[in-house]
């Protein structure tokens, strides 16, 4: 399924990217300060060198921790999807590390009403296609 | 022209500022505040509007163009620094002095030196922004000597369409992380949404707060509300605005505006020489941060703002007891209790700010919050929060002048991710 706003790599965050079409979730470790780091920068944020900063796969379960529902974007592309939901789920493993997600399949469109949505579920990341040939995370529910 | 340095008070411990006193805050002056520039009226674009508040702050201290030897300001017509025209532009120009986008969207102090024929200048600095580090420099730059009447500019412009629309299918940069998922205002949603399932508390709790803010926003002259839309604003009114981003509706969100301040700040020796009474300078400390992760947390939240709030109480020796009038930024409502709970303004604690709000919070009443109206009672300038402190402690506030003490005044602003704050007083002491 397209997606209405698709990103485009840079030389920070290539290699997430790469990973995300493999399937796989990967986030930034520091081993100096012993710390992972998301989103992915040249250098880690507390040392401020990159030498001891690495790449780790997670586990891509997650937790949600807290939604909007966004009625009027700031992003055009966006506008026809709206009233559409956003999640932040963080990472079950270190849950400092957060994303977003849409949680398309779990809760799709139907927004006009409150959404049950449940604080503190578990999550597994799965990847879908932003457009051919990039693949981005989203998450959904463990039922 | 005297070299820039590094004058931000951002690192801890801050310590009493030892510029403390040593500048002060006199006149004020303000342009019309309109809805938009129609892209026409040279009268009405952001240069002319930035002259016309220089001019009025100028004559408001009792001095002329020629006794001002810095100016300090934000060139960027819009929040953080970015040019209107970046969003806008670009555009067909006019004859000069309008040949450019200085002048309409965005004005620098060399346009203004220019224009109005300042002579005596000895520093120029463009790069600040927002208006409470604006001061903070300013006050810097003076009591260190690099000027003695420094005029702090304030343009804040908006042009016809939709504000900070972006049409773009694509993301680049760190944009790719907010616009792949659609995030935008939710973040502030988010975080507010998160407040409330902490403290037990709703959205529907801020409607005291705003309704106030309103009420205090139509006592000031130069509010886009006083000037164009003077009618009543009430709960019901608050209660039914559409959503944006849950739990942030269309009257959490300030209203774009066109408007410039000018302020006069000198050192305290001038200060004496002064039509109006000086308001001193006793600190100011400002702060950068970086979210844990992707996404800004309330614990990321209060974090920040606990130790902006302690940053100022060691930079000024105050203590919250001491202060008198507290103007915490308000540009999306949600943000200012925040401020309150970590600046404990009145005893608050974190999580009670929604319970203070159903208090009395008026301008007559004993804890008199943003006396000015902040953004939400007067459209999107910032400038209120520090011409109402201003105004507050020289006791020329008009209708809006509190009946509680008014010696000691805390400003802060703008975002918990990035701030300044402003302690002034009567007395340089």
């Amino acid at each position: 399924m397209a997606r209405p706003i698709v990103p485009v790599p840079d030389p920070a965050t290539q290699p997430f990217w790469d990973a995300c079409n493999e399937g796989k979730l990967i986030v930034q470790y520091c081993s100096v300060c012993d710390r992972r780091q998301f989103p992915p920068e040249a250098a880690c944020r507390d040392c401020g060198f990159n030498f001891h900063l690495t790449w780790q796969e997670t586990s891509g379960r997650a937790k949600i921790v807290g939604y909007s529902i966004t009625y009027d974007s700031r992003l055009v592309q966006w506008h026809p999807l709206q009233p559409f939901l956003n999640v932040i789920v963080a990472l079950e493993e270190d849950p400092v590390i957060n994303f977003h997600t849409n949680l398309i399949d779990d809760f799709g469109t139907n927004l006009s009403e409150e959404p049950d949505i449940p604080i503190g579920a578990t999550c597994e990341v799965q990847f879908v296609e932003a457009e051919p040939g990039r693949m981005i995370p989203e998450w959904k529910l463990v039922k | 022209m005297a070299r820039e340095v590094n004058w931000e008070r951002n690192h801890d411990p801050v310590g009493i500022w030892n510029g403390r006193g040593k500048a002060a805050l006199v006149a004020r002056g303000h342009s019309p505040t309109d809805r938009r520039w129609d892209g026409e009226s040279l009268d009405k674009s952001l240069g002319a509007f930035m002259m016309i508040a220089v001019q009025n702050a100028l004559d408001d201290a009792g001095i002329t163009i020629d006794d001002v030897d810095g100016i300090i300001g934000s060139a960027g017509g819009q929040g953080n620094g970015q040019p209107l025209s970046d969003v806008w532009g670009p555009r067909p120009y006019f004859d000069a002095p309008y040949d450019s986008e200085d002048g309409l969207t965005h004005v620098t102090g060399q346009w203004l030196r220019q224009q109005m024929g300042f002579k005596n200048l000895r520093y120029i600095n463009n790069h600040g922004d927002p208006v409470w580090n604006l001061i903070g420099q300013a006050s810097q730059a003076i009591a260190d000597g690099r000027a003695e009447v420094v005029v702090v500019t304030y343009p804040n412009g908006n042009l016809p369409g939709r504000y900070h629309q972006d049409p773009s299918n694509q993301a680049r940069g760190p944009a790719v992380w907010p616009n792949t998922w659609g995030w935008g205002l939710s973040g502030q949603g988010f975080t507010f949404n998160q407040y409330c399932q902490k403290y037990g508390t709703n959205h529907d709790r801020m409607a005291p707060f705003v309704v106030q803010e309103r009420k205090n926003g139509l006592l000031w002259e130069h509010s886009y509300y006083a000037q164009h839309e003077p009618g009543e604003f009430t709960e019901e009114d608050y209660l039914n605005g559409r959503m944006i981003a849950r739990d942030l509706s269309i009257f959490d969100c300030d209203r774009p505006v066109l408007a410039a301040a000018a302020y006069v700040m000198v050192s305290a020796d001038r200060a004496k020489d002064m039509k109006q009474k000086p308001v001193y300078i006793l600190d100011h400390t400002e702060s950068q941060f970086s979210p844990r992760s992707l996404v800004q947390t309330i614990d990321d939240t209060e974090e920040w703002t606990d130790i902006q709030a302690q940053r100022s109480y060691n930079g000024s020796g105050l203590k919250p007891e001491d202060i008198d009038i507290f103007a915490p930024y308000d540009g999306f409502a949600v943000f200012t209790q925040y401020y309150i709970e970590a600046f404990g303004w009145r005893g608050v604690k974190r999580g009670e700010a929604h319970d203070f709000y159903a208090g009395d919070i008026s301008l007559k009443g004993p804890n008199p919050l943003n006396s000015g109206g902040g953004n939400m009672g007067t459209g999107r300038m910032r400038t209120v929060f520090i011409t109402d402190p201003l105004e507050q402690l020289q006791g020329r506030a008009g209708d809006r002048q509190v009946t509680t003490k008014a010696e000691v005044a805390v400003t802060h602003g703008v975002l918990p991710i990035t701030a300044g704050t402003v302690v002034m007083s009567t007395s340089p002491d």
